[in-house]
C-alpha cells in the first residue's frame, strides 16, 4: 500500500466550539481518585471538601477529582496545586486543615519541593497524572492533549511519523523492549488493506500496576497515541484488551471513547480530516497467558487463549490474519509526548540503548509503595531507597523482584546497577512490565521461586508439553525442598529440568518460568543448601517436616 | 462460508437474556463474540449455565464444545452459583509476602471451604486472584464488589463471620 499523501486531506466537519475564557480558580484540591485512593473512599472526599468550601463561601476555589497522584502507601491523598502541599490520610469527617490550606493560598505562591519521591522522578506517560481529571475530554485538552494528534495529522506524513517514533528510541514497554518505531515500520510496510491497532492492556505480571493506573489517571493519552500509531501503519481500526480484573479502567476508558468520538477525535473524519479510526474494548477474562501478543490475538477472535509459534509474527499476520500492530498501554501512553516534545528530546533521556522513562510499580516492603517514573539508567538503590523510602521497619533489605513471573530476583549486592533493559537481563532478571516488588529478611527467596512456579503451572495454557509438564514437575521439586524432603540430587534435576523448559517452550510464559528459580539458585544457592541439607528455612517461611531420627 | 441458522430463541422469558442478545447482536452474532457474550450473561446471572452456554453458542454458530473449552479456559468465568457474598483474596506478589497466604488459611478455618467454593449456607463464595493491582494496599482483598486494603486476617473473619 502506498504512502499516505503528506496531510490527510481536510474535509468539511462541525467545528468543535471553543471554550470561553474562564476566570481560573485561586486555588485548587487535587483529590487523589485512582482505585487505590478510592477505595479508601477518596470519592466522599471530593464531595465533602466541595460542601465545606462552599459552606466557608469560598467561590474561587475548584476542588477537582484527578488521577493517581503516586504516593498510594499514603492514601487517600490530597493535593494543593498552587502551593504543592500534599494532605495524606485524609478522611471526610477531617477535611478541616485542607479547607484552611485552601483558603490561604495566595496568587504569590510556588510550588515547593514535595521530597525526594517527587522531585526525583521524571514523568513522560504520567505527565497529567494528579493534574487532569480523567473523566474530562476538556481537561485533558486544555494540557496539551491532542496536540501531538493535530501534529501528525496536519503536517506530518505517515513516514515521518515512523521516524520520529524510531529516532526517538522508545522500546516496548510492555517487558520485551522491542524497538517500537521498527514494529510500526514492519507493520506499516507489510500487504493488507485492512490493518488493526491493538492495545495491550491485560497486565497479569502480579505486582505490576502501572497500566491500570495510567488508563484509570489519564486514558485520552492511550487513545491519542493508538490514533497515531494508526495512522503511521494506515490502520483504522483499534482494540483495547484490558483486563476484567480492572473495572475502574475499563469504565474510564469507555466513557473516554464515547467523549472522544462525540467530540471528533475519533470515528470517522478525525480532527477534520479524512482520517478515520475507532477504538473497541475487549475484555480480559483473567487468563495470564492472554498478555502474549498471539494468545491476546485468540482471545479477541473469541477463542481460548492460547498462543501460536511465531513467524507469521502479527504485525505480518495477526487479528483476523491481518497485519497488526500490538503495543502496551505505557508505549502508547509515551507517544504523544514524544511527539509534542521531539524525538532529540525524549533520546536525551536515559542511558546506551534504553532511552527515555520508565514508569515502575514499587510495591511489597517498600515505605514509599505506589507508582514512580523515572529516567532509564537511574539505580534501583536511587529508586527503592531514595524514592521509595527504604523499608519498611528499617529491616534489611533482601531482594528486590523485577519482571514478574519471567523476572528475577536482584540482591543487595547489585543496588547500584543503573536500570535498563540490558543491565536487567544481565542480572539474571527482566525488565518486564515494571512491577519492583522489594522484599526483606522475611522473605524466603525458596519460597518466592515456588510461589512464582505455582503461579505459572497454574496459569499455563496447556498447549505445549514443556511448560504444562515441566512447571508442574519444577513446583514437585521446589514443594519437596521447602518442606524438606529434597535430596541433594533434586536440585540438579531442578536446574536440568530448568535449562529444557527455558529452552523448549512455546512462548514466554514457559520460556520465561524458569526465571525466578535461576536468579534464585544464583544468588541464594545458600538458602537452597540450607533447606536441602540442614533442614532448615533461614527466613523462617518454610515448615520443614525433621526427619524421624530427629524427632525421637 | 458458515451455514447461518435461525436465530435461537432464549431458554426463558427472563429480562436478562436480552442484554445477552444485544451485546451478542452488536458484534453481529459473530464467532469472535463468544467471550464478550459469555461476560454479558455472567454479569447479567452471576455464573453460566448450561442454558446460558447452549443459548451463546447456537447464537454465534459456535459449538457447544468449544463454547465450553473457552468457558472453562478462562477463569473469570464460573460454572456455579455464587454465594450471597463474595470475597476475593489477591494472591499477587505483593500481598504474598504481606500476608496473604494467612488471610487465606484463615478464612479457609473460619469458613470451612477451600478457594472457588461457597459456605453450606450459601451465604459467602471464598475466590483468589491473581493480582488485583492494588499492591500498594496488599495485602487486599475485595468484598462485595469493595477493594479493602492493608487487611488483617482476624478483621475480615471477623467480618465475614457477621454477614
Amino acid at each position: 500500500m502506498s504512502d499516505m499523501p503528506a496531510a490527510a486531506r481536510p474535509v468539511r466537519r462541525r467545528v468543535i466550539t471553543e471554550e470561553i475564557a474562564e476566570e481560573p480558580p485561586r486555588a485548587t484540591a487535587y483529590v487523589c481518585e485512582a482505585a487505590s485512593c478510592l477505595s479508601l473512599q477518596s470519592h466522599d472526599i471530593t464531595v465533602r471538601l466541595g460542601e465545606v468550601v462552599a459552606d466557608a463561601g469560598l467561590g474561587d476555589v475548584e476542588i477537582k477529582r484527578v488521577g493517581c497522584l503516586g504516593l498510594c502507601a499514603a492514601g487517600p491523598l490530597v493535593e494543593i496545586a498552587e502551593t504543592g502541599r500534599l494532605f495524606e490520610k485524609v478522611t471526610p469527617d477531617a477535611v478541616g486543615p485542607v479547607v484552611a490550606a485552601l483558603a490561604d493560598v495566595k496568587q504569590t505562591d510556588v510550588r515547593a519541593p514535595q521530597g525526594p519521591f517527587f522531585e526525583k522522578q521524571l514523568r513522560v506517560a504520567t505527565e497529567n497524572f494528579g493534574r487532569v481529571d480523567p473523566e474530562s475530554l476538556d481537561d485533558y485538552v486544555e494540557r496539551g492533549g491532542f496536540e501531538a494528534l493535530r501534529r501528525v495529522l496536519s503536517d506530518m506524513t505517515s513516514t515521518e511519523v515512523r521516524e520520529e517514533v524510531t529516532r526517538s528510541g522508545l522500546r516496548g514497554r510492555g517487558g520485551a523492549g522491542f524497538p517500537t518505531g521498527l514494529k510500526w515500520t514492519t507493520v506499516a510496510k507489510a500487504q493488507g488493506t485492512q490493518k488493526y491497532v491493538i492495545c495491550n492492556a491485560d497486565e497479569g505480571d502480579p505486582g505490576a500496576f502501572m497500566d491500570r493506573s495510567v488508563l484509570e489517571s489519564d486514558p485520552y493519552r492511550v487513545l491519542e497515541g493508538m490514533t497515531i500509531a494508526a495512522f503511521a501503519v494506515h490502520a483504522t481500526e483499534g482494540y483495547i484488551y484490558c483486563r476484567a480484573e480492572y473495572p475502574l479502567a475499563v469504565a474510564r476508558l469507555r466513557s473516554a471513547i464515547r467523549q472522544a468520538q462525540r467530540a471528533g477525535y475519533l470515528g470517522s473524519g478525525i480532527m477534520d480530516t479524512s482520517f478515520a479510526f475507532d477504538v473497541q474494548i475487549r475484555l480480559g477474562a483473567g487468563a495470564f497467558v492472554c498478555g502474549e501478543e498471539t494468545a491476546l490475538i485468540a482471545s479477541i477472535e473469541g477463542r481460548r487463549g492460547t498462543p501460536r509459534p511465531r513467524p507469521p509474527y502479527p504485525a505480518v499476520s495477526g487479528l483476523f490474519e491481518c497485519p497488526t500492530l500490538i503495543n502496551n498501554v505505557e508505549t502508547f501512553a509515551s507517544v504523544p509526548t514524544i511527539l509534542r516534545k521531539g524525538p532529540d528530546w525524549y533520546a536525551a533521556i536515559g542511558v546506551g540503548k534504553s532511552k527515555g522513562t520508565k514508569v515502575f510499580a514499587l510495591a511489597g516492603r517498600v515505605v514509599n509503595t505506589g507508582l514512580v517514573e523515572v529516567p532509564m539508567g537511574m539505580t534501583l538503590r536511587e529508586i527503592i531507597f531514595d524514592i521509595g523510602g527504604g523499608i519498611i521497619d528499617g529491616r534489611p533489605f533482601k531482594a528486590v523482584q523485577t519482571g514478574g513471573p519471567s523476572g528475577g530476583c536482584i540482591p543487595a549486592d547489585h543496588l547500584d546497577t543503573p536500570v535498563t533493559y540490558e543491565s536487567l537481563v544481565e542480572l539474571g532478571s527482566f525488565m518486564g512490565s515494571g512491577g519492583m516488588i522489594v522484599m526483606d529478611d522475611t522473605s524466603c527467596m525458596v519460597d518466592v521461586a515456588k510461589y512464582f512456579m505455582d503461579f505459572c503451572r497454574d496459569e499455563s495454557c496447556g498447549k505445549c508439553t514443556p511448560c504444562r509438564v515441566g512447571t508442574t514437575q519444577m513446583w514437585m521439586l521446589l514443594d519437596r525442598i521447602t518442606t524438606g524432603r529434597a535430596t541433594g540430587g533434586d536440585l540438579a534435576q531442578l536446574e536440568h529440568l530448568a535449562a529444557i523448559v527455558q529452552r523448549t517452550s512455546l512462548c514466554g510464559l514457559g520460556q520465561g518460568a524458569p526465571n525466578p528459580v535461576f536468579s534464585t539458585l544464583r544468588y541464594f544457592r545458600d538458602e537452597y543448601l540450607a533447606h536441602i541439607e540442614e533442614r532448615r528455612c533461614p527466613a523462617g517461611v518454610c515448615t520443614i517436616e525433621q526427619p524421624a531420627e530427629v524427632m525421637a | 462460508m458458515p451455514i447461518r441458522y435461525a436465530r435461537p430463541s432464549a431458554p426463558s422469558d427472563d429480562k436478562r437474556w436480552k442484554i445477552v442478545e444485544t451485546r451478542m447482536r452488536r458484534l453481529g452474532d459473530r464467532p469472535y463474540a463468544l467471550i464478550e457474550a459469555l461476560h454479558a450473561a455472567q454479569e447479567a446471572f452471576g455464573y453460566l449455565d448450561d442454558d446460558a452456554l447452549h443459548f451463546v453458542g447456537d447464537t454465534l454458530g459456535v459449538p457447544h464444545s468449544r463454547v465450553y473449552g473457552v468457558a472453562t479456559f478462562y477463569s473469570f468465568f464460573t460454572l456455579k452459583p455464587q454465594g450471597e457474598h463474595t470475597c476475593v483474596v489477591c494472591t499477587g506478589t505483593a500481598c504474598y509476602i504481606n500476608g496473604a497466604k494467612e488471610i487465606l488459611a484463615g478464612l479457609e478455618r473460619s469458613l470451612g471451604v477451600t478457594p472457588k467454593e461457597t459456605t453450606a449456607d450459601g451465604k459467602v463464595s471464598l475466590l483468589t486472584a491473581r493480582c488485583l493491582g492494588a499492591c500498594s494496599l496488599a495485602p487486599a482483598v475485595i468484598v462485595d464488589g469493595d477493594v479493602q486494603g492493608k487487611v488483617r486476617a482476624a478483621d475480615l473473619v471477623a467480618r465475614l463471620e457477621a454477614m
